[in-house]
Parts: C-alpha cells; structure tokens; sequence
C-alpha cells in the first residue's frame, strides 16, 4: 500500500498539450503510472504520448473515468482549474503551478467546503512537486529514479528538500512508501496534519519525515496533533534557520512574519511534542535510521 | 510589493477611503509649490520610504510656513532615513509627500490581513491608534477588535458597524467610520492585497474619519492582474542586487556571511545555508536559480553572488528535477570562461542528468572541488575558507 496514489489510480493530466504538461505526462507514464486522459481546452480529440485528450474535466471523467488530476495550468486559471476537476468529481488533485495568487486559493479553500468532509476533494500544491508512491505510480515533476520502494513516508513543503530526502534515505538502504510535496504557498491546499493523518492509517508506512520550513502555522499544529493521534515515530525537520525576519525565502509562504514562525521556534514546538528533530538537513536519512531502530527495539 | 504611503492613500481614496489632502513632492521646490496650493497654515512633511516607524526617526515634520516645508523637504531629500524597521543600512529618501495636517479628536487602529491561520481575510481594529499592532497585541490582546471575513460573500455593513460601536464612536462617527472600513476592504479584495494598516485612523471634530498613514503590501502572484499596482513598484527601495537578480528570473536576498550559494528550489536553499552554518561557516546570501535552468541563467547567478564582496568561497549546491545537472553544468563552466571566480568553488549535482553534468565540469579542467552530498559540500566550503586563511 502507499497513501494517494498506487499502480491502478486512473490519472489525469490538466494542461497535457501545454510544453510542460507534455514533458512531464511523457515522464509519468514512463514511470508506469497509469495516466488514462488529458485536458485542454480547445484540444479535445487529439491524443498525447498516446493518451486521449479532452476539452472539459467532466468530458474526461466519464469518458475514462479519471479519478486523480495533475494540473499544468497556468497561474491566472489554475484556480479555475482545480475547481473544475473538484466540480467533475476527481478526488485528488495535484496543483503543479507556481504563482497562484493568495486570494484565488483562498477562494479554491471556500469552493471545497460545499463537499462534506467525507467526500471533499483532496488538494495537494499549489507549488509542489507532487506525488509518488515509489515503483507504483508518479503524479508529479520529481526524478522519479531517486526514489526507493519502501515504508517511510516523506511530507515536505520544498520539492527539492523533498528529493534530497529521497536521496538520503536511499544511501541509508531506506525507501519511501508515499512522497507528498504540499508546496511552498501561504495557503497550500493539504497541510501536513492531512498527510499524517492517512500515513497514521497505511499499513505498510512504518514512520514519517515531515519537512517544514520558516513562516505559518502548520507544523506547530501538526506536532500537537502527531503527539496526541500518532502512534507511528515521526522525524521533523524546520528549513530556514538562517533566515532573516521578514524576508520572503523563495517561496511565497516562507517568511518569518509572526511570533512561532521560525526555523527554531518550530524546532522546538516539535520537540517538546516529543518528535525527533533532524540536527541538520544533512541528517534526515541517519536520523530516520536511528529511529527506525530504535523503533525496532521497544517493538 | 510594498508601496509608498501616497501611494496607498490614492489608492484607498479611489475606492472611497477619506484621506487628508496631500501632494507627492521630489523637489524642495515642488515641496513647497505643493504646501502653497494645499493651502491652510500647518503641514506635514513626510519621508515616503518602504519602511514604517519613521516619526521617531525624524522622517515626518510638521511645518508652519513654506519656508519650514523647504528646509523639512531639503534635509529629507537625498538622505537615507534609517527606522528600527529599515535595518541599520535604511532606505533611501526621493519623495516627500506634504499633507495638510489639521486637528483630530481620537486616534484608531485599523488593520486588514490575508490571515494563513484561518486562510481568510481578518480585519482588526482598537481604539489604540498609533501603537504598534504587536504592541496592542502584546498588553492587551482583549483591546483588539477582529472580524473573520467569510470569502463567499465579503465583509458586510454590520460587521463593520459592530467594529465601529465597538470602538466607542458616536452615531454620526459610526456612519463615516463603516463607510471607510467597507471602503478598505473592497480596496484589498480588489487590488489583490495581503495587508493594509491604516495607523492611525482618526476622527476629527466635524466627525470625519480619515486615514492619516496607509500602509499596504500586495500579493507579488496577483500583480499580472494588477497592473496600476505593479506600475507603482519602485526599486530604489530594494537592494540593487536583489532587483538585479529579479531581472532575471532569479530568487536572491544578500545576508552577511562569506560562503555565497546557489540552488535550486527555495526550500533546498535554505537548508543549504542551514548546513553551511552547521558546518561551522555563515552564508553570504539565498539564491534560487530556479526550475529548467539555463546555462545563462547559471553564469548570471555567479556573477550576482561574486558581486558581494564579503564572499570568500562558493557552494553550487543542485539537485536536478526539472532542471538537469549537464546544463548546470555547462553554466558553471561558461561562468568560469567569463567571470573571474578567484575563490574556490565546491560543486554538488545530484538527480537527472547528474553523470553527464559530472562528465562537463571533470572535462574542463576547472579548478573546482566537487561533493556527493549536501553534508560533503558544505563542510568542503567551510574547510576551504579556513585552508586560506
């Protein structure tokens, strides 16, 4: 098992015919992800790297009968975009897109809220890398090849910090069940806690590394949460500990603007809920080691 | 992006907000035409800079003659006006706006923010005006007035007029205060802001309600929609080489250390610098070149982090998704050819392409020291600067 994604989710691609939907559709399936349609308004009929295209998500749904989309929509209608593959009863949806202005998620956040709980849409991204469930299927942009098959489930902000975690835990001899990347926004559409939460119910996920960084609430909510819900061990780690109050860090949501929202101040709001902190991130991988077998011993 | 006050209060005053009269000056000549065609006996000169705190820092004079307005608009021109909210190096001073400075009754505090907690807008208000909003926050949080804005329909009138009651205002001061609280709202839905201060918002002895400072930052994302916004952009108000750098599609903010990065991805950045300064050294600067990195984008990021002075080696730290090492690679060797480097350099690829990237740089013959991990490199760069010294 895995979370999100595995070998027979019927994937869509939003924006397929657009240069980096196309790469990125041709990567996916070359993975062995079982991408069955892609959207583009106005393309409908063609077919890309073999997979048929559409004009309009609902088109898409009942025609291959889609349930996961990946949009490669450009910012001023990626919002749109969401909304319409919310609307067409895709379940996930993974929003690749850098620059979505905060009032359109805010707006995407409010839409969702007319599906009941148990039926409403789960929103990965925006600014994310995406998804993968190692040797099962990709819904993302990350060098699905770094990636090893295993039980560690990887939650990050940063898609790069996210592949130097693969990269670590690989040269450890540790794979990764599901890699979430929940994207570098103010406003991201899953936060930690929801990926926790399905990570805490997956049996074949033994631990968590969740990787924050500096500005927000999340991973102060997180950890409260992980202390009081989670059995599984969970590894934290904070980006930014050198980072200036008040400047933006790349990433729109990375900016220390309230008290709580540094690298340190997070640091150790998970510690103190008893989760074990990489020292540095060039630790994620024999930290996670350490704690898996320690986790092994009291087992 | 943040704007000047002038700015922000023509702006508000668009979309219904009442301001006092004022007038942008860039000139001591201009400062004092203003004052005269104002009119009225009291001015106020004030420094237009990014940055807040200026009245304790001699950024805002009041005058009465022209003769005053001349020497304030003389002495702030041209000057760099530092605040404790500037940094020590301050923001330089090229406009003055001058503002007919008339009597009020009571000082407010108003404030609108895209709050990421509840992800909706949060409007604030206390009858504190004039303090610091993690003042008030800070001695008396019960003073502070909120309302979370439900985004399907949009703040309403009696939202606003609960503040206003709350506030302690009269029945004729209410009226004026909702329509300037519903005038600033639509003002920062319309114009795609993340926060709007209006410190202090006062009321004046025929029961007006005016914003007497404006603060406002908008979401750099929606400005491809906002184009009167991003036309007010003003980049002397930022570091040269961060404007720079924003020319060319590159993310980068100079810090004080010595070992200057370049990296892919924001978060692998920061963590960069995090490694460096567990390393035992201190970074120069962030720097994100990107996704699909070009060789030319490479080559411009190396001259932006050599440009710093302070810096005395490099980490090129790259772990390729979109991007591909053999092009990185090929940046960092065309940046060679151009630029003098002339500190070492410690190079780390990881991810698609990372063989041929390898291939590149051992085939030209640079003199560079290369890593595996992130751990290798930055304890590399750290242990080079020593070895020099």
């Amino acid at each position: 098992m895995s979370i999100l994604i595995n070998e027979t989710t019927r994937i869509l691609v939003q924006g397929i015919t657009g240069d980096k939907g196309s790469f990125h559709a041709r990567e996916m399936v070359e993975y062995g992800t079982k991408v069955v349609a892609g959207v583009t308004p106005g393309k409908g009929g063609r077919t890309e790297h073999g997979v048929p295209v559409f004009d309009t998500v609902r088109q898409a749904v009942q025609e291959t009968g889609a349930e996961a989309s990946i949009t490669f929509v450009a910012p001023p209608f990626a919002a749109d975009a969401i909304m319409e593959a919310a609307d067409a009863g895709i379940r996930l949806i993974c929003s690749i897109t850098d620059g979505i202005p905060a009032q359109d998620m805010m707006r995407v956040k409010r839409y969702l809220r007319r599906y009941p709980r148990e039926r409403r849409p789960m929103v990965v991204g925006p600014n994310c890398a995406g998804i993968i469930s190692p040797g099962k299927a990709m819904l993302g942009i990350m060098p699905g090849h770094i990636y090893l098959k295993g039980n560690i489930g990887v939650i990050s902000r940063s898609g790069t910090l996210g592949y130097e975690a693969a990269a670590q835990m690989k040269a450890v001899g540790l794979g990764i069940s599901t890699s979430v990347g929940i994207g570098g926004d103010p406003i991201n559409g899953s936060s930690f806690l929801d990926h926790l939460a399905l990570f805490e119910e997956d049996p074949d996920t033994a631990a968590v590394l969740m990787i924050g960084e500096i500005g927000g609430p999340q991973e102060a909510e997180a950890a409260a949460w992980i202390q009081k819900n989670m059995r599984k061990p969970v590894v934290g780690f904070v980006a930014g500990l050198t980072a200036p109050k008040g400047r933006k860090m790349g990433h729109a949501g990375a900016i220390i603007s309230a008290a709580g929202d540094s690298a340190a101040e997070k640091a150790e709001i998970m510690r103190s809920y008893g989760l074990t902190v990489a020292p540095s991130p060039g630790a994620f991988g024999t930290t996670m080691a350490q704690v898996m077998a320690g986790h092994r011993k009291a087992a | 992006m943040d704007v000047h006050e002038y700015q922000a209060k023509e702006l508000l005053a668009s979309f219904g907000v009442p301001i006092p009269k004022g007038a942008v000056a860039f000139s001591p000549d201009q400062a004092v035409y203003a004052a005269t065609e104002l009119g009225g006996g009291h001015w106020a000169v004030k420094a237009q800079i990014h940055a807040g705190a200026r009245g304790k820092a001699g950024g805002i004079r009041l005058c009465r003659t022209t003769h005053e307005v001349r020497d304030a608009a003389n002495d702030l021109l041209g000057r760099r006006l530092v605040t404790h909210q500037t940094g020590p190096e301050g923001k330089p001073v090229q406009r003055v706006y001058i503002e007919t400075a008339d009597p009020f009754e009571r000082e407010l505090y108003l404030g609108i923010v895209l709050d990421r907690k509840v992800e909706r807008v949060r409007v604030l208000a206390s009858k504190a005006g004039g303090m610091d909003i993690e003042e008030i926050a800070a001695t008396d949080p019960d003073a502070l007035l909120q309302v979370v804005v439900e985004p399907a329909v949009g703040l309403q009138p009696f939202e606003a007029r609960e503040l206003a009651f709350q506030l302690g205002l009269t029945i004729k001061q209410v009226g004026a205060a909702v329509k300037t609280i519903m005038s600033a709202y639509r003002a920062f839905r319309d114009c795609d802001a993340v926060m709007l201060e209006i410190n202090p918002l006062v009321v004046t002895r025929d029961d007006r309600v005016l914003a007497l400072d404006a603060k406002m930052s908008f979401d750099d994302n929606a400005l491809f929609r906002r184009r009167q916004i991003a036309d007010m952009h003003d980049p002397s108000q930022s570091d040269p080489r961060e404007a720079q750098a924003a020319e060319h599609n590159l993310n980068y903010i100079g810090l004080d250390g010595e070992i200057g990065c370049i990296v892919n991805g924001a978060g692998l950045a920061m963590a960069t610098m995090d490694m460096i300064k567990h390393a035992g050294g201190e970074p120069a600067n962030f720097l994100d070149v990107g996704g699909g990195a070009s060789p030319q984008r490479v080559a411009t990021a190396f001259r932006l982090v050599l440009s710093d002075p302070n810096v005395r080696a490099i980490l090129v730290n790259i772990f390729a998704g979109i991007n591909r090492c053999d092009w990185i690679a090929e940046g960092v060797v065309q940046a060679a050819r151009e630029v003098k480097i002339g500190v070492p350099l410690v190079v780390r690829l990881a991810g698609t392409n990372v063989e041929a990237g390898k291939a590149i740089l051992e085939k030209s013959g640079l003199d560079l020291i290369t890593a595996d991990t992130l751990t290798e490199a930055a304890e590399k760069a750290v242990a080079a600067i020593r070895t020099k010294n």
